[in-house]
Parts: C-alpha cells; sequence; structure tokens
C-alpha cells in the first residue's frame, strides 16, 4: 500500500543521507522525496512517499523516530490532508497542434511557462492522478521532457504538525 | 581563557569522567596526542592497530558499562576502526570514536588521507559528527557521550578536521544536552505492564528470554527476582549470557542454533515467551515460521524498532528494562495469591523441562588420549576466580565457551555476537584488563581468530597486562570445517590453517610467555602455571581436531530439530 509520511528533521547537512541511507540500507521502498525548509529555518520537512504493508510501514516509521535529527514523523494514510504535486512537462507543439495543446492545458488549469518554435512547457499542480491524466491526454502530441516533485502534503484543518 | 580545539576535546572528555582511552597516532591527530601529555587524568593506551583500539574501547565498556573511548588518525587509521565499531553497533555497546580529518577546507578533494569516515560509518554508528566549526566541539562531546550510553547505547563517531583541532576558543563544558528529535522513553507504558501481569499469571508454560539488553540495562538483580517471583525458566542468548546465572535452577543455557536440547524444546513447547532485550536474530530463532509456534509473546525492549521486527508480538513494552522488570514485579506482588496459583500449575512445565535436561544434557564425548576442547573450558572454569572476565573470539571456542563455561557473574563474557568479529577477544580482553587491573582477564581463542589481532601481545606486555590467552588449537577455521563436514560433503576447502605455528615461540618473542599441553593430564597443570605466571601468557592446547559443537540446528530449520550428537 502507498504511503504519504511527512518527516520534521534538523536542517543539518547530512540528514538527507541519513534518511535515504535508512531506506536503502534496510531494503525500503522510496518512491518520492521532496525537503525543503519550513517556517523555522533551522527545521526542514521532507515529504515521502514509499509503499509497503502496514509491518514495513511500522518499521519505517520505527527507524524514522530513531534517527537523531528527526523532529518528528507523520503517516497520513487514513487520515485527512490535502497533497499536491507540480510538473513541467514539455511535449511537442508543431505549429498543426499548438491549439489543441492549449485546449488541454486549459482544461487542468495549466500554465504554459515556456514556449519554443516545436514545444512549450506546461506547469501542472495537483493531486498525483490530476497529474498523471494530462500526461496520458498529452502522450500522443509526443512529450519530450518531464519533471515532477513529487507530492507535498499538509493535514486538513487542525491535523498535522507544526512548521 | 582560549583553548585549543584538541585541549577542548581533552578538557570534555575529562569532564565525563573518562579515565583511559585507546588510540593510534598519526598526522591528523598530531595536535590531540600533543596536548595529551599536559593531561595525566587521561590514560592513553597505544594499542598496534586501530581496530585493536576500538575493540579495547569495546571490552572497557562492556566490563565496566561506561562509555569507551578510541582516537584514530584520518585516512587509513580511520578506516581502520570500521570493524571495530561495526562490531559495538551490532551489540549496542556505549563508545565514542574521535577520528581526525583532513582541514575543513580540504574535504572533498581527495586529500592526502582522507576518507569520508561520517560517510562510511552512518550505517554502523548510532549517531556521528563531523565538527566544522570549533564553537560546536564541546557541545557535540556532550551530545555524543549522551547519546552513546542513554536508548539503546551504541557507538557514535566524531570526525574532527585539523584546521578545529588548531584552532581557538574559549571552553565551556554544556551541562545540559538539547536534542529535541531525541527522547529515548524510559518508563513502560504502565498499563502495558499489568497487561503483561495477567499474561503471567495466565500462562502455564511460561519461558524468559534474555538477550543483551539485561546486561545493558543492568538489570541482573531484577531480572533473578521476576523470574524466581513465578518460577519461569530463563534461556539466554550468546549476549544475555552472563546476565542470569548458569547454575540457577530455572536456568536453560543458551537458545538456538547451538543452544541446549532443553532451551529450545522448552521454547517451542512455551505458551508465554518473556522476550526481555533480545531482538529474535536468525541464529536464535531459526525458522522463523515455527519459532516458539504456540506461545504468546510479550516483548520488552528499550527500542521500538527491535519490536515485530521479525516476529509477531502480542505485547510489546518499550521501555527501560529494570523499571519495567520493577514495575512487573510489583504489580505480581500485588497478586500474591494468584502468583502462588501460577506457580503452583507451573509444576509440570518445570518437571518437563527437567526431564529434558536429563534425557539430553550438554556433554561431550570425554578422552583419555586427546584433549577435548569442551575440557578445557571446564578446568579453566573450575580453576578461575567467579569474577574472572571472560573474553572470546569467534568459532567454535566461542560456542563451547558459552555452553560450559557456566557465568555466574554479570558483565564477565565479551564476546562479539551480532557482528561474529573473529580478532575481537585479544583487544576486548586487553580494554577489560585495562578496567580492572587486578581481576583475571582470559581470551578464550582459536588459532584462526588470534592471528588476527595477535600484535596485541605487543600491547599487553607493554602496559603489563596480565591477559590469560587460552588457544584451542585444532589447526582449522573450525566452525566453518564444522559446517563443510555436516553440509558440504566434508570439502575441507581454505579451513586447514596448513603452518603450525608454534605459539609459545610467539609468547615469548613478545616478551610474554609461552605454555603448550598436548595431553589431557596436562590441561590441569598447565592453566595452574599460567595463573600464578605474572603477565600476559598463552596456553595453546592441541586439541581434538575435528570436535564438534553441538547440539546444533542446520540453518534454517526449526530449533527443536537439533542434531544432537555426530
Ligand atoms: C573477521 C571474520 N572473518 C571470517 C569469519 C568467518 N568465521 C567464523 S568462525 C571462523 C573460524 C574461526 O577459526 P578459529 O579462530 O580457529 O576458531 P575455531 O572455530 O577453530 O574454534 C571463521 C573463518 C568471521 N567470523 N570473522
Ligand atoms: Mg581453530
Amino acid at each position: 500500500m502507498r504511503h504519504t509520511i511527512s518527516v520534521l528533521v534538523e536542517n543539518e547537512f547530512g540528514v538527507l543521507s541519513r534518511v535515504s541511507g535508512l531506506f536503502s540500507g534496510r531494503g525500503f521502498n522510496i518512491e518520492s522525496l521532496s525537503v525543503a525548509p519550513t517556517l523555522d529555518p533551522s527545521v526542514s520537512r521532507m515529504t515521502i512517499v514509499t509503499t509497503g504493508d502496514d509491518q514495513v510501514l511500522e518499521q519505517i516509521t520505527k527507524h524514522l523516530n530513531k534517527l537523531i535529527d528527526t523532529i518528528k514523523v507523520i503517516d497520513f494514510t487514513g487520515t485527512d490532508y490535502v497533497e499536491r504535486e507540480l510538473a513541467l512537462i514539455k511535449v511537442n507543439a508543431e505549429e498543426s497542434l499548438r491549439a489543441e495543446v492549449l485546449r488541454i492545458a486549459d482544461i487542468f488549469r495549466s500554465k504554459v511557462v515556456d514556449v519554443g518554435p516545436r514545444s512549450y512547457t506546461l506547469e501542472v499542480t495537483g493531486a498525483p492522478g490530476k497529474i498523471n491524466a494530462i500526461l496520458e491526454l498529452l502522450r500522443p502530441f509526443g512529450i519530450k521532457e518531464i519533471v515532477r516533485t513529487g507530492p507535498v502534503v499538509l493535514g486538513r484543518g487542525e491535523k498535522g504538525g507544526k512548521g | 581563557m582560549k583553548k585549543t580545539g584538541s585541549q577542548i576535546l581533552l578538557e570534555c572528555l575529562q569532564m565525563e569522567g573518562v579515565d583511559t582511552v585507546f588510540g593510534y597516532p598519526g598526522g591528523a591527530v598530531i595536535n590531540i596526542y600533543h596536548d595529551l601529555v599536559d593531561y595525566p587524568g587521561l590514560n592513553h593506551i597505544l594499542t598496534r592497530h586501530e581496530q585493536a583500539a576500538v575493540h579495547a574501547a569495546d571490552g572497557y565498556a562492556r566490563a565496566t558499562g561506561k562509555v569507551g573511548v578510541a582516537i584514530a588518525t584520518s585516512g587509513p587509521g580511520a578506516t581502520n576502526t570500521v570493524t571495530g565499531i561495526a562490531t559495538a553497533y551490532m551489540d549496542s555497546i556505549p563508545m565514542v570514536i574521535i577520528t581526525g580529518q583532513v582541514p575543513t577546507p580540504l574535504i572533498g578533494n581527495d586529500a592526502f588521507q582522507e576518507a569520508d569516515m561520517v560517510g562510511i560509518t552512518r550505517p554502523i554508528t548510532k549517531h556521528n559528527y563531523l565538527v566544522k566549526d570549533i564553537r560546536d566541539l564541546a557541545r557535540i562531546i556532550k551530545q555524543a557521550f549522551y547519546i552513546a550510553r542513554t536508548g539503546r547505547p551504541g557507538p557514535v563517531l566524531v570526525d574532527l578536521p585539523k584546521d578545529v583541532q588548531v584552532a581557538s576558543h574559549t571552553f565551556s563544558y554544556p551541562d545540559k544536552v538539547e536534542l529535541r528529535g531525541y527522547k529515548p522513553t524510559v518508563s513502560g507504558n504502565i498499563r502495558q505492564v499489568e497487561k503483561a501481569a495477567k499474561m503471567v499469571l495466565a500462562a502455564r508454560k511460561p519461558v524468559i528470554y534474555v538477550g543483551g539488553g539485561a546486561t545493558l540495562s543492568n538489570c541482573p538483580e531484577q531480572l533473578q527476582q521476576f523470574a524466581e517471583t513465578i518460577q519461569a525458566p530463563v534461556t539466554t542468548t550468546l549476549m544475555g549470557m552472563s546476565s542470569f546465572p548458569s547454575r540457577h535452577e530455572l536456568s536453560l543455557g543458551m537458545l538456538g542454533m547451538h543452544g541446549t536440547y532443553y532451551a529450545n524444546m522448552a521454547v517451542t513447547n512455551s505458551d508465554l515467551l518473556i522476550a526481555i532485550g533480545a531482538r529474535f536474530d536468525d541464529r536464535v530463532t531459526g525458522k522463523i515460521a515455527t519459532f516458539a509456534p504456540h506461545a504468546k509473546i510479550i516483548h520488552v525492549d528499550i527500542d521500538p524498532t527491535s519490536i515485530k521486527k521479525n516476529v509477531r508480538v502480542d505485547l510489546p513494552i518499550v521501555g527501560d528494562l529494570k523499571d519495567v522488570l520493577q514495575n512487573l514485579v510489583r504489580k505480581l506482588a500485588e497478586h500474591a495469591d494468584e502468583v502462588a496459583e501460577m506457580t503452583t500449575a507451573t509444576e509440570n512445565w518445570r518437571r518437563q523441562i527437567l526431564d529434558w535436561k536429563t534425557e539430553h544434557p550438554l556433554t561431550y564425548q570425554p578422552s583419555e588420549t586427546e584433549i577435548k576442547p569442551q575440557f578445557v573450558i571446564e578446568k579453566i572454569r573450575e580453576l578461575s576466580s567467579d569474577d574472572a572476565i571472560i573474553t572470546t573470539e569467534v568459532g567454535q571456542h566461542q560456542m563451547w565457551t558459552a555452553q560450559f563455561f557456566q557465568f555466574t557473574q554479570p558483565r564477565t563474557f565479551l564476546s562479539s555476537g551480532g557482528l561474529g568479529t573473529m580478532g575481537y577477544g585479544l583487544p576486548a580482553a586487553l580494554g577489560a584488563q585495562a578496567a580492572f587491573p587486578e581481576r583475571q582477564v582470559i581470551d578464550i581463542s582459536g588459532d584462526g581468530s588470534f592471528q588476527m589481532n595477535s600484535q596485541e601481545l605487543a600491547t599487553l606486555v607493554q602496559y603489563g597486562l596480565p591477559v590469560k590467552i587460552v588457544i584451542l588449537n585444532n589447526n582449522y577455521l573450525g566452525m566453518v570445517r564444522q559446517w563443510q563436514q555436516l553440509f558440504f560433503d566434508r570439502r575441507y576447502s581454505q579451513t586447514v590453517l596448513e603452518l603450525p605455528i608454534d605459539f609459545v615461540m610467539l609468547a615469548e618473542a613478545y616478551g610474554a610467555t609461552g605454555l603448550r599441553a598436548d595431553k589431557p593430564d596436562q590441561v590441569e597443570e598447565t592453566i595452574r602455571q599460567a595463573f600464578a605466571t605474572p603477565g600476559p601468557v598463552i596456553m595453546e592446547f592441541k586439541v581434538a581436531r575435528e570436535e564438534n559443537v553441538l547440539p546444533m540446528v542446520p540453518a534454517g530449520r526449526s530449533i527443536h530439530e537439533m542434531v544432537l550428537a555426530s
């Protein structure tokens, strides 16, 4: 099962490798990982998407908590949260296709952030499902390159952590 | 007054109450060694290899319960510490390892004798630091000691670049540690303890299974009290060995691959397994699906990641073992009637265990012509004092020691359990002897393992550390040979140590004493003579070459499927 975990860590060098080393060293799987400082510049928030059964997830959260640099671990699975991911998609946009690409971009409230002689670069945000959907629709035009941030999440209302 | 980084380091060690440091100098720690001369309170022992310095600090820590300290230079000195650190990490030994590092501006440049120690030791330390700024140094050392000894203990490495050692700053030692991400649980949840008491009272075939945690938490007394209260048999892992007296009527000895028949049978037939600071290692459980198949499991451990790692657990209790056992015994005392009822109802169980003990006791075939290794170990036990500290290397001799030595006092058995490091025993004995100059310290070794750190004979002689070394010489890498014999068609590929080493001459070359016995009737006299000789002594026993460690659970089998005789 897919789990999205938020980890508040000390914003220090080496912390990222402690976290990623923990996953690789124990054979846990990282689907995506994003990290940036929080309001408090001494704390970073990592959002990790991983998969595994309950026992694996229990071990992952316990091991994350065990790291000295980890301040808080929240597994959002089964709770109420908002989830967003950003993608940049460079898609083929020959003269004849431009209108159609723009129409699809529009439906997904996606922005054109760069225009080339034969391509558009679209910016799209949303839950990962939405990004998958636009990718499906753009695929026939020829996608040249994409980059995705991996999802970030926050608990709804009062849920979640501080920072 | 300002102090240099290396002075600050040494001040911090003093503040932590460190009296002995094991290490080896080099360019990247030359400043520390220069200043060390001004700190006569810090007794430094120069080993002959950095791996040995770390094992010695480890032996010191296991014997005393204090944090062991080792120092090594950058690059090769630092990488030589890796096996020692991994050994300590696997057995949760509190240690602080200081390594020199190239100056900060050169880090990452493949500078002379540079190695990324923080990267290399990340998976084998509890935590590690690269000190980039002298203003952080005192705080980091304080944290390193705190992290090493609290919670589930473990080694902490501090990598100290040369320019930080040279820089100067005012010294003040923080009196508090503030780590918002590190708050080890100490008290076990009292409701869980109450539930445990209920499960104990309902049990009819209970077994207590004890690991290294009992030593680390200093709770052998509470453990014994608990076992006696509920009259439950106690089996220990290799790491739990000296935390429950072997001669106690409730003792089952060791369980697992080379465990006793009765320990493995008891666990397999138990209806309640109470795991105390143990981690269900595969050498203990055998085939996991059939481990303790009828038992409910209570697992008490300070480290939540140990719980439910590889077995199902019915009742987890996270906390310090001493605290949990105290509360558990207190809870049980409130139900004295039910405890009495339970201990009566479990009489059959204890009788059953007694039957197993008589059916298949731990034993070996004595011989008049050949020295049996087990016989040597029994004799050492008989002739040494009760508080003698025994270290071992890794192999058959280690298992025989665990099986036949009959430990009675805590912290008297030091052995590399988790990593199984050959070459551990001699330097560990060195460290233990440095901590307790007056006690008997004995390294029980194999001819293979001994050669992995034999250079430490020089250290023993130099510092007058009277470690007694027993070499059970079978001219084999015996444990591997045993596997080859039993599971690989007797193909003794690369396990015959062809060259007969004259260990007596080797001892003499270092200025130690060497003794040899090749007949059973010389064993006792050799041991007596060694014990009466001041300074380090090697006793070489030419033992029966193809003796096997039994019982044995073949790898991957259930622990009740033991091979009992060859
Ligand atoms: C550093 C290291 N290398 C290899 C091994 C694998 N190993 C385990 S036991 C053993 C044989 C040990 O031989 P010896 O010290 O003579 O002891 P014996 O089994 O003969 O008593 C070996 C090679 C190990 N445990 N540690
Ligand atoms: Mg041998």
